[in-house]
């Protein structure tokens, strides 16, 4: 859409070009956004001086004298805020991940079920994910948390569920290996048993693309991981002694421990979750043509090889994006946790805003937090999706 | 490929077509392999347990009138607490004589929604009735005029408080979404950073940080002497974020109406905006409708979050009606109360949003 060159001229013509408009309009916006941004700051500022409020992330490095129920490095209220935070964070983390994989558990459990030829199982299926995706998750957090309150029995008169795994109001608590060297190399050597199934399965491919010969990577790799971590405990003298929780009093002693917080924070996020990616699940294996399928019969592979050779590397190209995104939804929904009061990131920032008024400093960093996590990883998807796209001729 | 036997196919995978009738169709459907049967008998066992249990807790050994000295003599539920506390649920402290308002608002907005939501509404009218019906809602919940008393927006609280931030939130988010989304493929590369920024940091943080943001933040924003009340920036605060989810919604409509329909109303020499508005959004938006219903839910869904910044909606108020000594036991009720009315809404509008979704995607395939 080119202006006739003679309207360019006059003032009228400069008005109505296309490109003077744009140029006015982004002029416009920005500054529009600078003018509220600048008012909004110096508000701010103001407001700060007059409250006598000092900016600045220096309170990061204060002793923070609050104390903390759960955590995974050592923490005690001696210490910074900067380090109740990254408890915090730590906390986050672990909720996070634990409930995305039972909730990809879950979800595939479901997804499967509710594709099932069986009509009832595919119908339960159907009322789980309806249930429990039209409930608000906060409701459901809240919910677990009274139940696991209220609902289960006193420290002493706590269900023993599993030989030493014992179930009450203060929640779960059971046995762990009593402390020893031996776990530590058990680690290490775990991880360089994961790196060598890798080499293997590398190696396997390679020689299955010049030869055609197949290799059972799976069993050797399993085999190998295995079997060297047990040569390691033995090696280390196979320690037994075990640390289990005993009553004392009126609460436990020992042992570790999932608390109610934490619990009622896992089962509520995971089952919410699970909806979603039975959902994905489902449409994921839909998207495989029914052709494939026969195609694939028809060559003689078996089931089992059908659903990992044709199947799944197709529906994982419409499945990972949406997964991926699910993740993301439950560590962000993971910041509900300071309803049910377990300590992570967003209820560790709150506490520390409400003791030292720094409320921009410290929901600036959570926000920032979540924001690299959701940015990486969608600049992640993107590059996934571009490697995965199907390249047609 | 010498192993590879060939099987024939056997009268498994050529299945006659069903006889019909009650006992054909359980062999086809729960008993069509003996995996099948045994998953069908588990699956039929639990279900039935489950449901006895369910009815006796429920129906048969529940205490329906508020009498708590029979409800903890009861084994099964007691639902004295909703008969007793059902009011202060779902309508919060609003004024008990007064309660009529919100429920006639909520009435009205239900069935708005439920008119908007069918084809035949779908008319340049419908914005109009929305304006005045907004404007509507205030007068009846604030009163002060026309006779009314006036509530103070401190006493809202339960269901009409959850609707009110979920409708409004997604009514004034809708123009805003829009000119997010057309923001985002704008040609002019200002105007796309600034979209873009917005819409990515706005969906990369959890809802509650954008609530304590306008419940702590905000308030620090305003010049001295200047304060906007928590409700009102709780509701600011979701409108942004709803817009934020909404501007991607209306991209993938947009991005769903071909190039051929904007090169050729280019062609016929409409301006951007003519071209925006008689030809790209009335295709763009029938699109939208069905996420945007589901988007609709989700906001529904989060407004219970706004609990935590301290304002009585729907999930609140239950949380205040079990701290009373008397019916602090059974808060398994309470919470099951609640949690049904935010099921009705929810799936009921899930379903209509998907049944709507085949039926246009129908209507395309001819």
């Amino acid at each position: 859409m080119s202006e006739p060159s003679n309207s360019r001229k006059t003032l009228s013509g400069l008005i109505y070009s296309e490109k003077v408009r744009g140029i006015m309009a982004q002029v416009l916006v920005t500054g529009g956004i600078a003018f509220l941004a600048w008012y909004l700051i110096s508000n701010t500022f103001e407001n700060l001086d007059k409250q006598g409020i000092a900016t600045g992330y220096g309170f990061l490095s204060l002793q923070s004298s609050f104390g903390i129920s759960e955590h995974i490095i050592s923490f005690d209220p001696s210490n910074t805020y900067g380090r109740a935070l990254l408890v915090g964070l730590l906390n986050t983390v672990k909720v996070s991940f634990i409930g995305i994989i039972i909730a990809t558990i879950i979800g595939f459990a479901v997804g499967i079920s509710r594709m099932s030829s069986n009509w009832i199982l595919s119908r339960i299926a159907a009322i789980y994910i309806n249930l429990f995706r039209n409930i608000p998750v906060l409701l459901q957090l809240i919910f677990w948390y009274a139940l696991i309150n209220n609902g289960f029995p006193k420290p002493k008169q706590a269900l023993e569920v599993l030989p030493d795994v014992f179930l009450s109001n203060r929640g779960v608590l059971y046995p762990v290996p009593a402390d020893h060297p031996a776990y530590f190399w058990m680690g290490v050597v775990f991880v360089a048993a994961l790196f060598g199934a890798w080499l293997l399965r590398r190696w396997a491919l390679a020689r299955q693309d010049r030869t055609g010969q197949s290799f059972p990577t799976v069993w050797a790799g399993l085999a190998l991981v295995v079997v060297s971590v047990f040569i390691t405990y033995l090696v280390f003298g196979a320690p037994t002694e075990m640390d289990t929780p005993v009553l004392k009093g009126f609460n436990f002693k020992g042992g570790a421990k999932l608390s109610p917080e934490f619990l009622s924070l896992l089962i509520g996020l995971s089952l919410y979750t699970s909806t979603y990616i039975a959902d994905i699940v489902r449409s994921g294996l839909q998207s495989v043509p029914k052709g494939q399928k026969e195609a694939a019969t028809d060559l003689g592979l078996k089931p089992s090889q059908t659903l990992v050779y044709v199947v799944i590397p197709q529906a994982q190209r419409v499945m990972i994006p949406p997964l991926t995104s699910q993740f993301l939804n439950l560590t962000k929904n993971s910041s509900l946790a300071v309803a049910v009061g377990y300590p992570d990131l967003v209820s560790l920032s709150n506490t520390t805003m409400n003791q030292t008024g720094q409320a921009i400093e410290a929901i600036s960093i959570f926000m920032g937090i979540y924001l690299g996590l959701s940015l990486t990883i969608s600049l992640f998807m993107n590059w996934y999706n571009k490697r995965m796209a199907l390249v047609e001729r | 490929m010498s192993n590879v036997t060939i099987k024939p196919l056997s009268s498994e995978t050529i299945k006659p077509p069903s006889q019909g009738g009650v006992v054909n169709w359980m062999k086809d459907n729960l008993f069509s392999s003996r995996l099948n049967s045994v998953i069908s008998i588990i699956c039929i066992y639990f279900l039935v347990k489950f449901l006895i249990g369910v009815v006796d807790w429920g129906i048969l050994n529940a205490v329906f009138a508020a009498d708590s000295s029979a409800c903890k003599a009861a084994s099964g539920a007691c639902w004295g607490i909703v008969s007793d506390k059902y009011r202060l649920i779902i309508f919060g402290t609003y004024p008990g004589d007064e309660q009529w308002r919100p429920l006639i608002a909520m009435i009205w907005f239900v069935g708005l929604i439920g008119c908007s939501l069918h084809r035949s509404f779908w008319k340049l009218w419908l914005i109009p009735v929305w304006i005045v019906s907004l404007i509507g809602l205030g007068v009846l919940m604030w009163g002060g005029v026309l006779g009314l008393s006036y509530v103070e927006n401190t006493q809202w609280g339960g269901l009409p408080l959850t609707l009110l931030l979920a409708v409004v939130g997604t009514v004034a988010a809708f123009p805003l979404g829009i000119l997010l989304a057309l923001g985002r493929r704008s040609e002019l590369p200002l105007i796309r950073v600034w979209c873009v920024a917005f819409i990515e940091i706005v969906r990369g943080v959890p809802l509650i940080s954008v609530l304590f943001m306008a419940s702590v933040m905000f308030p620090l924003f305003l010049p001295e002497g200047v304060t906007i009340d928590k409700l009102l920036r709780a509701q600011v605060g979701i409108i942004l974020f709803t817009a934020a989810y909404l501007a991607e919604v209306f991209r993938g409509g947009l991005q769903a109406v071909p190039r051929g329909q904007y090169e050729a109303a280019a062609a016929m020499g409409l301006t951007y905006w003519q071209t925006m508005r008689v030809v790209v959004m009335p295709q763009a938006l029938r699109i939208v409708i069905p996420p945007t219903v589901n988007s609709f839910i989700s906001t529904f869904k989060d407004t219970s979050l706004v609990l935590i910044i301290g304002l009585f909606d729907l999930l609140a108020t239950a949380k205040v009606a079990i701290t009373d000594p008397t019916w602090r036991a059974f808060y398994v009720e309470a919470y099951i109360f609640v949690a049904a009315i935010y099921f009705v809404f929810c799936y009921s509008m899930a379903s209509y949003a998907n049944n709507l979704e085949t039926e246009l995607r129908k209507g395309e395939q001819h």
